[in-house]
């Protein structure tokens, strides 16, 4: 994990509504000299769509891109949790070789089924980490949501309940973690068309705690949770009657700000709750 | 010149349905040897034994082969039936047709046959080459240990000392009691558990024929049934308790704290200590962890750096009768016995890989054995039921049932047994503790098989109006000083959302720690989950497999107060019956040594898994083994293992095994 050079995986996701993760990961990689090369002719992972139509295209497509990386002999970085939740779940599945050889040839590569895939929180979490400007004062709640943990047995990540990867890179960022039960708690995840009445009140109830345990805004490392969690606010107020305002950023433009880049470096003004009062508030922007 | 007769037993039509049996009798006549070949209804009856007595008399046998059953079955009977004819028990040979033959090749009569009458020349060739064995008789030492200081070790000593044998009970905490001292009331029908129980362990205490050693383990131990050898280690109490009088001065005094190890963590102790006001022996010990006279001279040891700590002694300087004796160490004690008795029991599975119920992450998420101390009179509250958090009295309670158990994904398949009831127990105990209680508890399934058990069960339901939800807990979290519990109520189809006071988790029983290493040093066998396993699970549930050690309690898996008392009882019964022959006939199919042919490479004693091989040197310096044969129990790896073949087995010796082989692949 200590590697300096990664092959990345950005996912579309990190190309479209969530920019901003891609780039303030880029600029913490690079402050932090890992080397991201991204992968050549990546393509979808699959999402939450292919695993609940067709299970060998669930991971077959994922396969394909571990198969990429494969060839690049370099571990596999993500930084989406949905796609390490896929790619970790395809690099399970082809532990068994009978289904290592129908998916190679499914897919038309070559794959060994030996990418070592990390999330980018394990990467960070391992590394030396400069800090610039101490988030002093900011009080984070820590969201990993349910991709990252769960199946344990899968995803290799941390505790399911309680995990602490994202606090201990928060505290050395020098900001505090708020101690509240919801960290993996479901947001709602991509229901948010079908069942928007679902997703509000998971969502809502997530907010909710994290408010009630006294954070001032929400680190997270998925862009689905990211857009139920943030851009949803609007829609609690007018629902709920509850008017959150209160930030939910992606955990790389935190580290990102305390690594002293700026928030428009971060793309931290690209969120539908604006984060700037409070960081102007802390006195970080 | 051997003289053999052939039995061939019909077993109603289990052989005689499918082996033709004129024909077996016929081929058996024609066989070197044989003087007389015969054929029985049923060879075990009445009938069919005297005609075999006859037959031994009248054709004058040397030697029987009997065709029917599994040796497992009536090799004993038909010892006892040739000796009664008076020859060696052991110039028998049983050649199974049943198991072997007819009933696994139902169908295929001529198949069957033959195979009996190769399985009878088979065993004409080995008997003809039999020796007669004689049983060695050994001596008993009339003493037994019996390990574990619980309900079942409790009940067990006391029968055996009551039968006039006498007793060493070893425990290793600082007094007897187990588990059962640590509960408040009993089900079903509410006794209250320490009335119930303290009697016994005065019993105990004042016993003349009980030695009690707590504070004490089992460490080592050698030998065999009726001649055992043990080491147990006496732990140094740092009290001298034939000095002291346990007037309680010392634990009143004594300013050091430390978690009760006999309250769950959810009280405290002093450094010096008796766990419980009512234990036996009614005298403290001095835990060295925590005392800080004891942690002055670790510090002194460690080079005096840093904080001194205070050099307190206040205890020795209150005790009245001098009894502190810093300078006791941890003994080694060794005591010969007889029999054995394993009742080590059980301790709580750990719940903390169950994130989803906040166990040790929120201070109102408490175990069972937890409440049961907060309910005890005796308990750190003194019987007040009260919130660890705030102290407040808990108005609505969760219990979330099956906690480590029948849950393969965290490794406890089985039902620990008893936690069904003690929830409704408890639920009912709360109620009356407190009317304005309600209590929930999720569950899998109630099992309530049990004489008034079930009738319990309903009396929480009816009278506590404990309500009884059938699903699994999702999630456990505070909120506004509440615990908010997330369940399934799988009969209604929906979750169920409980904003609780307390949250109780039923955690299950799995084996005391050491079990392992105590087994390995007893030479008995133990399942995955690292309980004690009896010799047969139907019909020979107190012994185990290695002669003269016996098993009773939760050592062996879970069970509830009665089955463990009955156990005790049991096994006390069997201790008793080895105890009381003054000699033991020791199985004579061992292993023996031709020390001329042995070179001493001692391979035999590397793959013999019951240490039964000793060596002994001889006049002339060579290094050769000898044989326990109190210990051996004629497996025949060492015969197999000896490379210049200087090992053989009584009864199965190479020569008889070869010839057995060679009539079969004529």
């Amino acid at each position: 994990m200590s590697a300096s050079s990664y092959a990345y995986y950005p996912g579309c996701a990190l190309q479209g509504t969530a920019r901003e993760y891609d780039v303030s990961t880029r600029q913490v990689c690079r402050r932090l000299d890992i080397e991201l090369q991204e992968l050549k002719e990546w393509a979808c992972c699959g999402a939450s769509s292919a695993h609940s139509l067709d299970r060998r295209l669930a991971v077959a497509l994922p396969a394909r891109e571990l198969a990429i990386a494969e060839a690049t002999g370099l571990p596999l970085v993500v930084a989406c949790a949905m796609c390490y939740s896929r790619l970790r779940f395809a690099a399970h599945e082809l532990e068994d070789e009978a289904k290592l050889r129908e998916i190679s040839s499914l897919i038309e590569r070559e794959c060994k089924n030996t990418t070592q895939v990390w999330h980018l929180l394990q990467v960070l979490d391992a590394r030396d980490i400069p800090i610039a400007r101490p988030l002093r004062g900011l009080r984070v709640a820590c969201y990993y949501g349910c991709l990252l943990v769960r199946p344990t047995d899968i995803t290799h990540f941390d505790d399911e309940d309680n995990p602490q990867v994202m606090d201990g890179l928060m505290h050395r960022a020098g900001a505090e973690t708020v101690e509240w039960a919801f960290k993996t708690e479901c947001c709602g995840a991509g229901m948010p068309f079908a069942r928007r009445d679902i997703v509000l009140k998971l969502s809502h109830r997530i907010l909710a705690q994290a408010r009630g345990a006294g954070a001032d805004c929400l680190a997270v490392a998925c862009p689905m949770c990211h857009s139920n969690l943030d851009m949803q606010q609007l829609n609690m107020k007018s629902v709920f009657k509850d008017d959150f305002q209160i930030p939910v950023l992606y955990f790389t433009q935190l580290l990102g700000l305390a690594l002293g880049f700026s928030p428009k470096e971060l793309h931290i003004n690209k969120h539908f709750v604006d984060a700037m009062p409070l960081l102007r508030g802390k006195g970080l922007a | 010149m051997a003289r053999i007769g052939v039995f061939i037993c019909h077993c109603g039509s289990n052989i005689a349905g499918t082996v033709d049996i004129p024909r077996v009798v016929a081929e058996a006549q024609k066989l070197p040897m044989v003087v007389h070949a015969e054929d029985n209804e049923y060879t075990c009856s009445e009938v069919g034994q005297r005609s075999l007595r006859e037959a031994i008399q009248e054709h004058r046998l040397n030697r029987v082969v009997i065709g029917a059953c599994s040796p497992r079955m009536h090799e004993n009977t038909f010892r006892n039936t040739v000796a009664s004819a008076g020859l060696n028990p052991y110039l028998l040979e049983m050649a199974n047709l049943r198991e072997h033959a007819s009933w696994v090749h139902g169908d295929q009569r001529e198949a069957a046959t033959v195979k009996a009458i190769d399985l009878i020349r088979a065993a004409v060739a080995k008997v003809a080459r039999a020796q007669p064995l004689f049983a060695r008789q050994i001596g008993v030492t009339k003493r037994a240990l019996v390990i574990g200081g619980g309900i079942a070790g409790i009940q067990c000593a006391l029968d055996i000392a009551n039968a006039g044998f006498e007793v060493v009970l070893v425990e290793r905490t600082p007094s007897i009691g187990g588990r059962m001292a640590q509960l408040d009331k009993t089900f079903p029908t509410l006794d209250c558990s320490a009335c119930i129980l303290t009697p016994k362990m005065v019993e105990v205490g004042q016993h003349p024929r009980i030695r009690l050693l707590t504070y004490a383990e089992v460490k080592e131990v050698r030998g065999f049934v009726g001649n055992f050898e043990a080491d147990i280690l006496q732990k140094a109490r740092h009290v001298d308790h034939d000095k002291c009088l346990g007037c309680g001065i010392c634990w009143q005094k004594c300013p050091a704290r430390a978690p009760s190890e006999f309250d769950m963590g959810v009280g405290q102790r002093t450094a010096i200590y008796i766990p419980f006001a009512q234990a036996v022996p009614g005298k403290p010990v001095i835990d060295r962890e925590h005392c800080r006279y004891q942690q002055y001279l670790e510090w002194q040891r460690a080079g005096a750096e840093g904080k001194k700590p205070p050099e307190c002694r206040i205890c020795e300087k209150l005790c009245p009768v001098g009894a502190i004796d810093w300078e006791q160490r941890d003994e080694m004690i060794t005591e010969e016995f007889g029999a054995i008795v394993v009742a080590t029991g059980y301790k709580t599975f750990d719940h903390s890989v169950y994130g989803e119920y906040g166990g040790g992450r929120y201070p109102d998420v408490i175990t069972s054995l937890q409440l049961e101390r907060l309910m005890s009179a005796s308990g750190p509250t003194l019987g007040e039921v009260t919130r660890p958090s705030d102290g407040q009295p808990p108005k609505t309670v969760v219990f979330i049932s099956c906690v480590g158990s029948r849950d393969d994904s965290v490794g406890r398949p089985y039902c620990s047994k008893v936690c069904c009831m003690y929830l409704a127990k408890q639920s009912i105990m709360l109620k009356e503790h407190d009317p304005e209680v309600q209590s929930y508890i999720f569950y899998i399934d109630i099992r309530a098989g049990g004489k008034n058990y079930e009738e319990f069960v309903r009396r929480a339901q009816e009278e506590a109006g404990t309500v009884y939800i059938r699903g699994r807990v999702s999630k456990t979290y505070p909120e506004k000083g509440k615990l908010i519990v997330w369940g399934e109520d799988s009969l209604m189809g929906r979750p169920v959302q409980i904003a609780a006071d307390l949250v109780v988790l039923a955690t299950g029983i799995e084996p005391s720690e050491g079990a392992i290493e105590l087994a390995q040093t007893l030479h008995i066998s133990y399942d995955v989950h690292s309980f004690l396993v009896e010799a047969h699970p139907k019909l020979r549930p107190v012994e185990t497999m290695t002669d003269g050690v016996f098993l009773a309690g939760t050592a062996m898996g879970p069970m509830d107060i009665p089955d463990s008392v009955a156990q005790g009882s049991a096994a006390a019964a069997k201790v008793c019956g080895l105890l009381s022959k003054d000699t033991l006939a020791l199985e004579p199919m061992v292993a023996n040594v031709n020390a001329v042919k042995c070179v001493g490479c001692l391979l035999c004693q590397q793959v013999c898994p019951f240490k039964a091989i000793d060596t002994e040197t001889l006049r002339d310096g060579r290094i050769v083994v000898r044989i326990n044969e109190g210990l051996c129990k004629g497996c025949g790896l060492c015969v197999s293992a000896c490379r210049p073949g200087a090992m053989n087995l009584r009864g199965f010796s190479n020569e008889q095994l070869l010839a057995q082989v060679k009539a079969l692949t004529r």
